[in-house]
């Protein structure tokens, strides 16, 4: 299908690119791939990042590896391996035709980082080293030791710097997307606020490109960086696009758990460490010896007795929910019993401290740095803790959601992943976006907009941009309230875990909906929100985010409550087998929920319900043969 | 654990500003420079005031959003450690820990304790990328980078960009970030092909924004990323090596 695509894509001719201008929201992989593409082929490119520079984006923090379809090795990877695992590993909750594209690009995203100064691993032979993650069993990912991330987002960014040093893309740094304009119902520009000075301007464009990375956030405490947030998919939702398959969210098994309220995130411990981990927990819930002096027999190692074949290599969601499970029996250790360990005991005596400390010292540094803990000497705690999120706007095989002109990459998008991502498969899948697809899709809308102008500065609508953002801006600074958005989001994120977390049912996730829109009213009455809009403002960016999370959460909530099965990351208690696995329903739902939102009234809240309009894309599997996931 | 905290306020670029003190009991020994600085925000904006601006994004070490300087010394107490990593860790009630923004006359103030790091994109603007149009590269399997190599690559590489090291430094040199960026691409089979012009190019713009690197070893002792302080000698090796080659691309 990407080839037919390729084949027959509409071009827009090199001396007419410049009068094209296209605004990139995000300088992660995604976007600044996206940015510094389309400004190499010739169109005027505004970027847009709210860090101080392009490098900071969250793509940094990825740590393994990236995946790719090179199948150089002879362990019988193929690009057809790579499509059937990334559909299953997704449990059959995403398009089959983007997998494909996904695993086709990838060989030229691995040549194309290379170039720009990535220093991937190498063998001694000189070639390009591999090894293997979750859920796969050829060895294909690609990395930099625990800084892929890195690495690939230094090389994207200066691709981007590149750019704009000719002058061909602009870089809006410390800029905010609040909004989106539309203008004769497609996507013409973006509202943005300088976080300096809170001056609001509108960027003009024929074409929108949103790379803003995932909603983990939404949890409060996840593995994201702070300043990921919701706001420019959420703008673009309450614009129209339609937002797909929100329930679907993985949490990571290996986070480091809460252990005080002051505590700012669950870190993310590497999965790798899982090689040589063992993950158990006390046999008795009421065990009151120090973890090294529990003998083996009272010890519970629930995923090598649960999955023998994949042990404590078990996929994600898996791992996550073995854990949640045992911690909800009363087994969790730590202070607040909502953790299990993962022991290197076996390892150390297997492998000695030097091989240990090898592979794994600067996680265990991480850890004690942390904790105050040491590893060699103490098992580890880890707990699940929100990570990355599935769903996203939802786009056609050419990445534009149901709004002309404006597309979507990334893992803002919910293209890939249905209803879990493999390990390695977000940095390939922000790569092939950005590099790979964004700068032949876009043109193929472009063209057909030839000879027209950009909307007018004084158009109305975007007067309209600029007269909402500013409305929402004096709500919350007017709210006069008492309590700060950091206390409704801490609320919103406990609330999260226990009802629309690891496992949901529905009356829980029923109590969930009616919860979170109370405390989105409480929010708009009550937060405070110091200083002023013209200036610096940390409290009112939080209170901005916190109220459209407080939106997302009830669609999330909605879609999880709606969609009466389990699949993937999505584990509803109704629905599971006897022996407690996850329960497809194929027959009725091998589709991808996308839904529309209308009513939520202005920013005081609206005493009318909000309503939801559910629309579904039905999956068709033609070369991957639709199965049940088993790793027992 | 009861600690007083003297930290930097500053309404904006144009305005004065001056150490404000406060008094903050709960503190716990395992939090770090930027959770102590979450809790003082909490205080704060529990009684209405504004809260101290500082920047922080992924808290695990790699993104270099979090620069500032607690007690004089840019990111924190301990060696090699980004602000995010710094722990508070026992101390006696009472103890006073002063928090002020990254010193250094090129990093203007933002407010309180954020500054304007920008600079520091002037050498990746100058230069500090290969230049390589999407989609034309060649296959990565057909150059082979011996293992030392790529390794070394990366202890360069490894710098997240957080500006420190220029903090750190009396002079306000940037000889351990650039050189790091110079060397890391000098040493690759791609990137190198424009070394020459590189290296002269961003020499010419660490001249030209930065002070001279007269070996007080303070970047290296900060850097969070562990970069070798030989890193501050490869701009002026990169820059002979373009003059004495003058062939050199």
């Amino acid at each position: 299908m990407w080839k037919e695509f390729v084949a027959n894509a509409r071009l827009v001719s090199p001396g007419n690119r410049r009068r094209f201008t296209v605004v990139v929201v995000g300088t992660g992989l995604a976007g600044a791939g996206a940015a510094a593409a389309l400004a190499e082929l010739g169109y005027t490119v505004d970027v847009v990042t709210l860090h101080d520079t392009a490098r900071r984006a969250h793509s940094v923090a990825a740590q393994g590896g990236i995946n790719a379809a090179r199948a150089r090795r002879v362990d019988g990877d193929a690009l057809e391996r790579f499509v059937r695992d990334t559909v299953k590993g997704g449990d059959f909750r995403a398009r089959e035709s983007e997998a494909w594209r996904l695993g086709r690009e990838s060989e030229r995203v691995i040549d194309h980082m290379n170039a720009l100064g990535v220093p991937f691993a190498r063998e001694y032979g000189g070639s390009l080293s591999t090894r293997s993650f979750g859920g796969v069993q050829v060895s294909r990912t690609y990395y930099s030791r625990g800084q892929t991330g890195q690495q690939l987002q230094v090389a994207a960014s200066s691709s981007l710097m590149r750019q704009v040093a000719t002058g061909r893309a602009r870089l809006w740094v410390r800029h905010e997307m609040l909004d989106l304009v539309l203008a004769d119902g497609r996507a013409a520009g973006v509202v943005v606020r300088d976080m300096r000075t809170g001056e609001l301007r509108v960027l003009r464009s024929h074409a929108v490109v949103l790379a803003t990375g995932g909603y983990g956030n939404m949890w409060y405490h996840s593995t994201l960086a702070k300043n990921s947030n919701a706001t420019a998919i959420w703008r673009a939702h309450r614009k129209g696009a339609l937002f797909a398959s929100a329930c679907f969210v993985q949490f990571h098994p290996t986070a480091l758990p809460v252990s005080a309220t002051w505590q700012s995130k669950t870190t993310l411990m590497s999965e790798s460490l899982r090689n040589d981990g063992r993950i158990w927990v006390p046999a008795d819930p009421d065990e009151q010896r120090p973890p090294g002096d529990v003998p083996e027999d009272a010890r519970h190692y629930y995923l090598e007795r649960r999955y023998p074949a994949f042990g404590n290599l078990t996929p994600r969601d898996i791992a996550s929910r073995a854990a949640r499970e045992r911690i909800e029996a009363g087994h969790g250790v730590g202070p607040l019993k909502n953790s299990v360990y993962l022991d290197f005991r076996d390892a150390l005596e297997r492998l000695g401290r030097e091989v240990v400390a090898e592979r794994y010292g600067n996680l265990f540094d991480m850890y004690r740095e942390a904790t105050g803990e040491d590893p060699y000497e103490r098992p580890m705690r880890i707990a699940p803790g929100a990570h990355f999120t599935m769903g996203g706007l939802w786009v056609d095989h050419q990445l534009m959601s149901n709004v002309p002109g404006l597309f979507v990459a990334g893992e803002a998008n919910a293209a890939y992943h249905g209803a879990n991502r493999l390990g390695a498969n977000s940095l390939l899948a922000a790569c092939v976006d950005g590099a790979f697809t964004i700068p032949l899709t876009v043109p193929d809308y472009l063209a057909g907009l030839l000879g027209q102008d950009l909307v007018a500065e004084d158009d109305q609508a975007v007067r309209a941009g600029l007269e909402e953002v500013n409305s929402r801006t004096e709500a919350l600074l007017g709210a006069g309230g008492a309590v700060p958005a950091k206390e409704f989001h801490r609320e919103l994120g406990a609330l999260l875990y226990r009802n629309c977390g690891v496992v949901r049912d529905r009356q829980g996730l029923q109590e969930a909906v009616g919860q979170i829109a109370d405390l989105r009213r409480a929010f708009h009455e009550d937060v405070q929100v110091t200083g002023t809009s013209g200036e610096w403002n940390q409290d009112l960016v939080e209170a901005a985010r916190v109220g459209d999370y407080l939106e997302l959460a009830q669609l999330t909530c909605v879609d999880a409550l709606h969609r009466e099965e389990s699949c993937g990351a999505h584990f509803r208690a109704e629905h599971q087998s006897e022996d407690g696995e996850a329960l497809r329903d194929d027959a009725s739902w091998m589709r991808v929920s996308a839904w529309h939102s209308s009513g939520w009234g202005d920013e005081g809240g609206s005493a009318q319900p909000v309503e939801f309009v559910h629309h579904q894309e039905n999956l068709h599997f033609r070369t991957v043969q639709v199965a049940t996931r088993s790793y027992r | 654990m009861r600690l007083k905290l003297k930290v930097w306020r500053q309404s904006g670029p144009q305005l004065r500003g001056r150490f404000e003190k406060y008094e903050l009991d709960g503190c716990d020994s395992r939090m770090s420079v930027l959770e102590l600085l979450d809790h003082l925000n909490e205080m704060l904006t529990s009684q209405g005031k504004a809260p101290v601006a500082f920047e922080s994004d992924c808290r695990e070490g790699i993104c270099g959003a979090c620069g500032l300087t607690v007690d004089g010394r840019p990111h924190g107490w301990r060696d090699n450690l980004p602000a995010c990593h710094q722990r508070v860790g026992k101390r006696r009630d009472g103890a006073v820990i002063t928090l002020e923004p990254l010193r250094s006359g090129l990093y203007p103030v933002v407010r309180d304790l954020v500054v304007d790091r920008g600079v520091l994109d002037e050498v990746t603007l100058a230069g500090g990328f290969a230049s390589v149009d999407t989609g034309l590269a060649p296959d990565a399997d057909t150059l082979p980078v011996p293992h030392d190599v790529a390794e070394a690559a990366l202890d360069l590489a490894a710098c997240i960009g957080c500006g420190a090291c220029v903090a750190a430094c009396p002079n306000g040199s940037a000889a351990l970030y650039a050189g790091a960026r110079v060397a890391h691409l000098a040493s690759l089979p791609i990137p190198s092909l424009e070394r020459g012009r590189r290296a002269r190019a961003v020499a010419a713009a660490v001249d030209q924004w930065f002070g001279a690197c007269s070996g007080y070893r303070e970047c290296a002792r900060v850097c969070p990323a562990g970069v070798d302080l030989g890193a501050t000698a490869l701009v002026a090796k990169e820059r002979w090596g373009a003059a004495l080659h003058p062939a050199r691309t």
